[in-house]
């Protein structure tokens, strides 16, 4: 699944300062029915931000109109649970290309990498001044730089580094995925397969 | 070079290594099911790519499937039509398929090891965060993304980084009544819901060489729920004797052959990890969750802690305990108890019936809880039938479904109501996980059967 290239994203963010958010959260199994990726940015978060009756919960931040954007900051440990890349279908389709925590979740972080999604990693501290900012204003802007692999809180120019791989940066510089590159080298695959015992 | 299990069984499979970028590793076995295939095999017909290796996946129902009536048409058209193109993309590229009602027909993760699929050595990836279990017998195992059910229908191979290592030894033995899902769950309250993200764990040491194969496949099965990649066990005499003669496992010479290169499979004595831990076995008793991550468990004879006892901020586990309706400092003996789940990936296999039924044999199902005992493959229900132990659950006031993932993530029509409170086997208590509003405790089969006859949270140990 191609998807769009990823360069500056410059943008208010979406705050959800809780911890432990995990992908039956992010969107419940019973949303996962779907053979198509189409509309799960709709059952976002549903449970945090709809009411049984389905009208939404004043008290989430999706539903507070202050709050929108295209980057989403949530608490440490973001994505943890299970393999569904439904949960990254839904953060992308809702909108938001960059989640923003001190720690995420391996399968989570790598979906979000294979959709196109930056997870971007910033140290506790930050996470917090990010918070704080936003709270204190909610059109704060966060600036995500690729290229320079840079996070900026643009109200006061604080600036933090982030890691990612040569290879993903270029993928998601490029648009590229893996199936691209897998699709390059079968003739190598191939002749590996034959070498195996089993 | 001194090499871990794990760097054996990783490097014998890396097909490239990526200059600053990931490893190209081979897999020698897929699992797909209904719920995280569909769209890889969207890809694949957008992209116009055949399936490279057919013979290498294997197609069940699982996740989305009724436990009643299974013979009947499946009633909700979403589920219906998930089912179907599972079965229309199995046929369409040639891949086996053990749909709703075939025999060979289970749990993914609890019928690769019944056929053989699963063997010591391989690599096995499924769209499921649960394929660790496969790990129990040597391989390295873990869950994917749908991106990446593609990239192996269409390559074979995935793209990621090597983890880092990670090994945590049990020592001693266990006591009377605790099991292996007390151990993972000791674990995993130990080491937090994150403490092993970014690591592959191996798991060494008495207890778990004492372990029977179901007991470690419980135990991997749960490496995912500390963050970890995967977990694995170096293959032993017990896995070998559990893998022999099973349908996909090698024959005659080949098995010969197999077995040579199996024993050399484990972690090279000067080999090193990056992190380590050791706990004592006999430490650990029967174990169960209060919160609404696996890693907030404690024994079932403590108490709830307090928020400044605990890693992590304040606010979310006030918000936890909220949703669970618990407070601080109470006990968990005596909880209320509505509904109880055995069943899933984590436990539920023959020895977890095994275990239930032992306990609740000669006494009666509580009037105020609803049981549902989930078998995790038809082979484990015809097995439940075979050794009495369905007499025993009868006699005693419980029935039987069908197999299938049922109410550990409720996707089917097996929920656990808003506020009502269930001792589940299954591996995690998230918010909503078992139902919309449904409160889950996890934890072992003999703390659900307690509960199931008691009607309350009870310590099994005053049971047995």
């Amino acid at each position: 699944m191609a998807y769009d290239k990823f360069t500056i994203l410059k943008s208010t963010t979406v705050p959800l300062p809780i911890e432990n958010v995990d992908t039956d959260q992010i969107i419940p199994a019973r949303f996962l029915k779907a053979t198509e990726r189409v509309g799960f940015g709709d059952n976002l978060f549903r449970d945090w931000r709809y009411n049984s009756d389905n009208t939404p919960k004043s008290d989430f931040v999706l539903n507070n109109p202050v709050y929108s954007g295209k980057i989403l900051v949530g608490g440490k440990n973001f994505g943890s649970g299970s393999s569904r890349e439904h949960a990254a279908w839904a953060v992308y389709d809702y909108g938001f290309r960059c989640v923003v925590s001190s720690f995420f979740a391996d399968i989570f972080k790598n979906n979000c990498l294979n959709i196109g999604v930056l997870p971007v990693q910033v140290s506790p501290a930050f996470l917090e001044k990010i918070f704080s900012a936003v709270f204190a204003d909610a059109q704060a802007q966060l600036e995500v730089n690729l290229p320079a692999q840079t996070i900026t809180l643009l109200a006061t120019g604080e600036q933090e580094k982030f890691d990612i791989s040569p290879y993903k940066k270029d993928n998601l510089s490029n648009g590229f995925d893996d199936i691209d590159y897998l699709q390059n080298i079968r003739g190598e695959i191939q002749d590996f397969a034959a070498t195996l015992p089993f | 070079m001194s090499k871990t299990l794990f760097d054996k069984v990783w490097d014998s499979h890396v097909v490239r290594k990526i200059e600053g970028g990931p490893d190209v590793l081979f897999i020698d076995r897929h699992l797909i099911h209904e719920v995280t295939s569909p769209v890889a095999f969207l890809g694949l017909k957008n992209r116009d790519i055949k399936v490279l290796y057919p013979e290498r996946t294997f197609a069940t129902a699982d996740h989305n499937t009724p436990t009643i009536n299974q013979h009947l048409p499946v009633s909700d058209p979403l589920s219906a039509n998930q089912l179907k193109a599972l079965e229309n993309n199995a046929n369409a590229y040639g891949i086996r398929h053990w749909g709703l009602g075939h025999q060979k027909n289970g749990i993914v993760h609890v019928i690769g090891p019944e056929h053989g699929i699963t063997q010591p050595g391989a690599t096995i990836v499924c769209g499921d965060s649960h394929t660790s279990t496969h790990g129990a017998f040597g391989a390295i195992a873990f869950g994917i993304g749908t991106s990446e059910v593609e990239m192996v229908l269409a390559s074979q191979c995935i793209m990621q980084p090597k983890a880092k290592k990670m090994r945590i030894s049990v020592t001693g033995s266990l006591s009377k009544g605790v099991t292996p899902k007390d151990v993972a769950l000791f674990i995993i309250s130990k080491l937090t819901t994150s403490g092993a993200t970014g690591y592959f764990v191996e798991y060494a040491g008495e207890v778990f060489e004492k372990m029977s194969m179901e007991g470690r496949m419980t135990v991997c099965n749960l490496s995912i729920e500390m963050g970890a990649r995967g977990g694995m066990i170096a293959p032993d005499q017990t896995t070998f004797d559990y893998i022999k003669d099973r349908e996909f496992t090698p024959k005659g010479d080949a098995w010969d052959k197999a077995m040579a290169y199996w024993q050399t499979l484990k972690t090279d004595a000067d080999a090193t990890f990056d992190k380590e831990f050791t706990f004592d076995g006999s430490s650990i008793e029967p174990m169960i969750t209060y919160g609404t991550n696996p890693g907030m468990g404690i024994g079932i004879s403590n108490h709830i802690p307090d928020a400044s006892e605990v890693e992590g901020g304040v606010t979310t586990y006030e918000k936890s305990l909220g949703y669970m309706g618990f407070h601080e400092g109470e006990s968990m003996i005596g909880k209320k108890v509505d509904y109880v789940f055995v069943g899933s990936c984590t436990n539920g296999r023959i020895e977890d019936f095994r275990a239930f039924t032992s306990l609740i044999k000669g006494k009666k199902k509580a009037e105020n809880v609803t049981v549902w005992l989930v078998p995790g493959s038809h082979i484990v229900e015809e097995q439940i039938k075979k050794e009495g132990l369905l007499d025993v659950l009868t006699e005693a006031g419980f029935t039987l479904r069908q197999p299938g993932c049922s109410a550990c993530l409720a996707m089917n029509d097996d929920k656990v109501p808003a506020g009502k409170y269930a001792v589940s086997t299954s591996n995690r208590n998230f918010e909503g996980r078992q139902g919309p509003g449904a409160r889950t405790m996890l934890a072992s089969p003999l703390v659900a059967a307690a509960a199931a006859i008691t009607g309350v949270v009870t310590d099994p140990r005053t049971l047995i």
